[in-house]
């Protein structure tokens, strides 16, 4: 393209072949959107999703005695141990159980605070708390994890508090560590939706609510929650997949075995392709998950 | 709608509590720090910097850092370039299979870690890569890479475009418009962009502990692993202070573009 008919004035003239591929390229938008695309989606085709085909291919071969795998060798006997086992529905079971519990109890945490921030709170304190509640999320995920575990073990402050009543602390094997942790580790990706999402209803609603006589409770259960829903939905997609994909808490502070172990067990010294056949199960659910999501409209709150 | 003022108190108190649960194990942390007791038994035993003398002449602390830097800096790198070609591709152009193509960005992102992890690993041993540095950076940059894009794609939504077509009116190629117009719009994304995808990285282990060989360690890998030996707790507790100090710059930093842009704006 030539400019010196418009202004008169002529252009600096190209230099140097970058130059001339950007004044090629310029006039062919479809060239233009291929260079940009080739990168990224290149990457992702090859190393993402063509990990995850590798991945589903590995779950469908077989092993031989000392837990080799065959290459080629077809089999369905990874996914029958799955599902003929006990223990793998147990664990499967426990592991969304827990996903849920986690997602339900940041809701009931995250729902109070996110309100204060969104619709009580002075600007000048509600954007300190939205640091407040950012700045945990900075801290080493590790980090947190290690803290929760010197204070759940034997002699560190859970018992200390609890000892003059007589109770014993909780030590680091229970399940509900498991869940205390993770709903402490997940908690500001549901207060940080959840008040942009209340922060979004326009007042004259609820001024309009309560002009046609509606008490603060009946707006709050009839304009507020409905309105909010899809913040809470977007904020549990976090809650949920991460708790479901989640094999490091689990370990640090309970005894008990998620989806994720008996995945990461397996993965080097066992056996893979049952590895591999679990591995579709959090995926299989998270599909699901972020379907209904969408359906509740989340993915505009994201 | 105005709430009642025991509305208002109880939602006061209900924020309060939650912002204590949310900084208590780090003020417990920060605390054991200093415990020169070599057992993490509350309450402390006094005040000491003595392992944070062990902390600094400890050699491998050293080499996992310097790994995580490493790691976190080519991850980085890869995702913004790729990021933001994918975001100016997406939201600068139309075309068919868009919406798959944009769903496949976020998509290690929004499936676990765990699968990430063992679907990389298992890519790796088939096809002969050895475990090391450079496989932890691919991993890494597959999902900072959503990180970068998402930034990007929320300023360009919001960059006039009118700029652009001047500059191209006026006789400007692509790449200088892109280099002198769009680039210096997008400038704040990619730096905000950068340091979430950068910490991202040096926090992640979920995916990590799949694609490190047994010879490269990170700065979580470290802590995980000497988690499990008591004797190491008093260093762990140290880096992890460390670890909890130095996230307080990219908040600052953060929240300094996010002042500037309102500024601007």
């Amino acid at each position: 393209m030539t400019s010196t008919d418009v202004t008169g004035v002529p252009p600096s003239p190209p230099t140097g072949r970058g130059r001339s591929v950007a004044a090629w390229l310029h006039s062919r938008p479809r060239a233009q959107l291929g260079s940009l695309l080739a990168g990224p989606l290149g990457w992702m085709l090859l190393v993402y999703i063509g990990s995850l085909v590798i991945l589903l291919i590995n779950a469908f071969w077989d092993t031989d005695s000392l837990g080799r795998v065959q290459p080629w060798a077809w089999s369905l006997d990874a996914f029958e141990r799955l599902i003929t086992n006990d223990v793998y529905r147990t664990i499967a079971l426990r592991t969304v159980g827990v996903a849920f519990a986690v997602t339900l109890t940041d809701i009931v945490l995250a729902f109070p605070i996110a309100y204060y921030m969104a619709r009580v709170a002075s600007p000048r304190v509600r954007r300190a708390m939205v640091v407040a509640v950012v700045m945990p999320l900075w801290a080493g995920y590790l980090v947190k994890v290690y803290a929760w575990r010197t204070i759940l073990q034997g002699n560190g402050l859970a018992d200390w508090v609890l000892a003059p009543f007589g109770i014993d602390g909780p030590g680091i094997t229970s399940l509900s560590n498991a869940w205390l942790v993770l709903s402490y580790l997940w908690l500001p990706y549901m207060i940080l939706p959840i008040y942009a999402g209340l922060e979004r209803i326009p007042n004259s609603l609820l001024e309009a609510s309560a002009d046609l006589g509606a008490k603060t409770a009946s707006t709050f259960r009839r304009v507020i929650l409905p309105l909010s829903l899809p913040a809470v939905v977007a904020g549990s997609i976090f809650t949920f997949s991460l708790t479901l994909g989640d094999y490091i808490t689990p370990d640090l502070v309970s005894d008990a075995k998620f989806i994720g172990n008996v995945i990461y067990d397996n993965s080097s010294l066992g056996n893979l392709p049952l590895a591999a056949a679990y591995s579709m199960l959090p995926i299989v659910i998270m599909v699901a998950y972020l379907l209904v999501a969408r359906r509740l409209g989340a993915f505009e709150s994201l | 709608m105005t709430e009642s003022r025991w509305v208002r108190i109880g939602l006061r108190i209900a924020s309060v509590g939650v912002l204590a649960f949310l900084y208590l194990p780090l003020v417990i942390l920060t605390i054991y720090a200093f415990n020169p007791s070599r057992l993490p038994v509350w309450p402390p035993t006094g005040v000491t910097l003595h392992w944070f003398g062990q902390a600094w002449e400890n050699a491998a602390i050293r080499d996992a850092l310097g790994n995580s830097l490493l790691a976190a800096l080519g991850a980085t790198s890869i995702a913004l370039v790729l990021g933001t070609a994918a975001a100016l591709a997406i939201q600068r152009h139309a075309f068919f299979g868009r919406d798959t193509v944009s769903f496949l960005f976020v998509l290690p992102i929004a499936l676990p870690g765990v699968v990430t992890g063992i679907a990389l690993r298992t890519t790796y041993q088939t096809v002969g890569l050895d475990l090391g540095l450079t496989t932890i950076i691919i991993g890494h940059a597959t999902f900072c890479v959503v990180i970068a894009y998402n930034n990007v794609i929320a300023r360009l939504r919001r960059l006039p475009r009118s700029p652009e077509e001047a500059s191209a009116d006026l006789g400007a190629d692509s790449w200088t418009t892109f280099r002198r117009i769009t680039l210096p719009g997008m400038g704040t994304a990619l730096v905000s962009g950068g340091l979430l995808a950068f910490a991202l990285s040096f926090d992640e282990i979920i995916v990590t502990l799949f694609t490190a060989g047994p010879g490269t360690r990170t700065i979580p890998i470290w802590i995980f692993t000497n988690i499990q030996r008591p004797a190491e707790l008093p260093v762990v507790n140290v880096v992890a202070f460390l670890l909890l100090v130095v996230s307080i710059i990219p908040v600052y930093l953060a929240q300094r573009i996010a002042g500037d842009a309102t500024a601007v704006r």
